[in-house]
């Protein structure tokens, strides 16, 4: 199991997060190795993500690209191996941690207006009431966080009322409240429309170049975001590459991981890759 | 018949009973359950909990049930019964699906025990139903203390877990991230969901619980977002229902549960009809009804 390009650093790790001292990788992970059983989904994975880089975590349904996320959130236990977020093991979630989840329906009643939504990822980690104490501050670190990925317009909206476009400008605006040192992002661009994957994406972006926040951002489609990878971690059936895309996302490489001929195609500023569908969406497996 | 609908609506008498102390306890009992149903309700819908706050009163039946054949006080059975459903209720977690499955088993299993424990008891009859219905005014001082010190316990848990609490019931996988101990909340949840109906099941009765513990907040949660106003008028339909209930049943001598449901129904009823006034096309995508404009 070869890791290709492991020594490529991102052009961005001059920023150093506040939160996390200087040399330490946002996120690293050394020999980790998830099995579920029988199954192994990785198998001595060395990954070292900088300050401010941006990785992509592609791959086919199943090839577990969620549960290295888990690993990461303390949520699931490596099989074997060590995982590091700003230099520490990581435990039951962090608040140095922004996660942004895929697009999910809320129920309507939902008791929260969109700047409650926002305000819980600033704080609503944190014991007791807060009764008067810095409430300006805060409705003004609320209000600068809705402004910033322009929901000021439905700040006052129950969130179970709102689009899936909004919901997930107000997950991004929720992640970063909390001021993160990395953001890990479940697929936030699922079920979104062209226009709205583009704003998404872009507002991630920024923050990793305005805060140097890394971003391990998990998806099943490269392309609303390639232009802002710096690395991509590909995952297939326990095999993996990292590399830049330009390394990883071509015929040879893909197709050595996929056991099966691989085309990637560049059309214009999109990579088409044919041939490496997920088995799980086809009715006709192992054919 | 209107023999009947008289005696239910006959209130001659109300202003002399109210100075009677027993009444006197039973409407500080029906105000202290009233703020703490109130408080958890917003929650419990937020959480989807409604049929686990169900087969939390259906134990508590039981262990109620239970008590009597023994010949020990009911209150304290009817909350070890509930405190167990509520743990094991709690151990469940998020799983939603596997949840209501588990609890639509045991709940028929422990009301059906509760029956036939029941069956087997020789005493009053009239301490048979009180289980099942509620009979507000059988408070004496002692219960009232268990409830006033279960409130303070409630009440101690919200004011400090409860911006955690709201996190990890509303938005699950982001408390997790953000490193809010999700399972542990919802033990502890479940463990305030235990208290608050074993010590509804007497006054309100088993089957009526969910009356207190989720009409409230879900009757709050259609005419407001913000949770500080939903938690507000949760208390106040609350109060409203249970203080309300008390008076009109006296002078009928009646249980208080059929006063108890009618005005939450009443109450969920008018905030469903507001919701409808204020929000014409609530359940249409919010950019349609812009365009209408």
């Amino acid at each position: 199991m070869t890791t290709l390009g492991s020594s490529v650093r991102p052009g961005q790790a001059g920023l150093a997060a506040a939160e996390v001292p200087d040399g330490v990788a946002a996120v690293e992970l050394r020999g980790a190795t998830m099995a579920l059983g029988e199954r192994v989904l990785w198998d001595g994975l060395d990954l070292r993500v900088e300050p401010g880089e941006f990785l992509a975590v592609l791959g086919p349904n199943g090839s577990g690209k969620t549960t290295l996320l888990k690993v990461l959130l303390g949520q699931r236990e490596l099989s074997s191996g060590s995982a590091r977020v700003g230099g520490r093991a990581p435990r039951g979630g962090s608040t140095r941690i922004g996660y942004i989840p895929q697009q999910q329906p809320m129920d309507p009643d939902t008791p929260l207006r969109a700047r409650d939504l926002v305000g819980l990822g600033l704080d609503g980690h944190r014991l007791g009431l807060r009764l008067g104490r810095g409430g300006g501050a805060r409705r003004a670190k609320v209000d600068a966080a809705l402004a910033a990925v322009g929901a000021t317009g439905y700040a006052n909206m129950p969130v179970g009322r709102l689009s899936g476009g909004e919901q997930q400008r107000l997950r991004v605006a929720q992640a970063l409240a909390g001021d993160p040192s990395v953001l890990l992002c479940d697929e936030p661009l699922l079920s979104l429309d062209l226009a709205n994957q583009r704003v998404v994406s872009q507002l991630i972006d920024q923050r990793r170049i305005e805060a140097a926040t890394a971003v391990l951002f998990v998806t099943h489609e490269i392309n609303p975001v390639l232009p802002l990878v710096d690395r991509v971690l590909y995952l297939v059936n326990g095999q993996f590459r990292v590399g830049t895309p330009e390394q990883v996302m071509t015929s040879e490489v893909l197709s050595e991981l996929y056991h099966t001929q691989v085309d990637v195609l560049r059309v214009r500023d999109r990579l088409v890759v044919v041939g490496a569908e997920d088995p799980g969406v086809h009715c006709e497996q192992g054919t | 018949m209107t023999e009947v609908i008289g005696r239910l609506f006959d209130f001659s008498g109300t202003g002399a009973l109210l100075h009677l102390p027993f009444v006197r306890t039973a409407l500080l009992a029906a105000a202290v359950l009233g703020l703490i149903a109130g408080l958890l309700a917003p929650l419990i819908v937020t959480r989807g909990m409604s049929f686990a706050v169900h087969g939390t009163a259906e134990l508590s039946f039981t262990g109620g049930a239970a008590a009597l054949l023994a010949g020990v006080s009911v209150g304290l059975g009817a909350v070890v019964g509930a405190l167990v459903a509520s743990v094991v209720f709690g151990l469940l977690g998020l799983r939603h699906r596997e949840r209501d499955s588990v609890i639509g088993v045991v709940l028929a299993f422990g009301l059906g025990l509760g029956v036939l424990l029941l069956a087997l008891y020789q005493g009053r009859s009239a301490n048979k139903f009180g289980l099942l219905t509620g009979s507000i005014v059988s408070v004496d001082s002692t219960n009232l203390w268990l409830l006033t010190g279960c409130a303070a316990v409630v009440i101690g848990v919200l004011l400090v877990y409860y911006r955690p609490l709201l996190f990890a019931s509303a938005d699950p996988g982001v408390a997790a991230a953000r490193g809010v101990p999700v399972r542990l909340l919802s033990m502890v949840f479940a463990v305030l969901i235990g208290l608050s109906t074993a010590l509804a099941v007497p006054a309100v009765g088993a089957i009526l619980v969910l009356a207190v513990m989720v009409t409230p907040g879900a009757a709050a949660a259609r005419v407001s977002s913000n949770p500080a106003v939903v938690t507000a008028l949760s208390v106040l339909f609350a109060e409203v229902a249970l203080i309300g209930g008390v008076v009109l049943s006296l002078a009928p001598g009646v249980p208080i549960s059929g006063y108890v449901t009618t005005l939450i129904f009443l109450c969920y009823v008018g905030c469903r009809l507001v919701a409808r006034y204020r929000r014409p096309t609530a359940t249409t995508p919010r950019e349609s009804r812009i365009s209408a404009h």
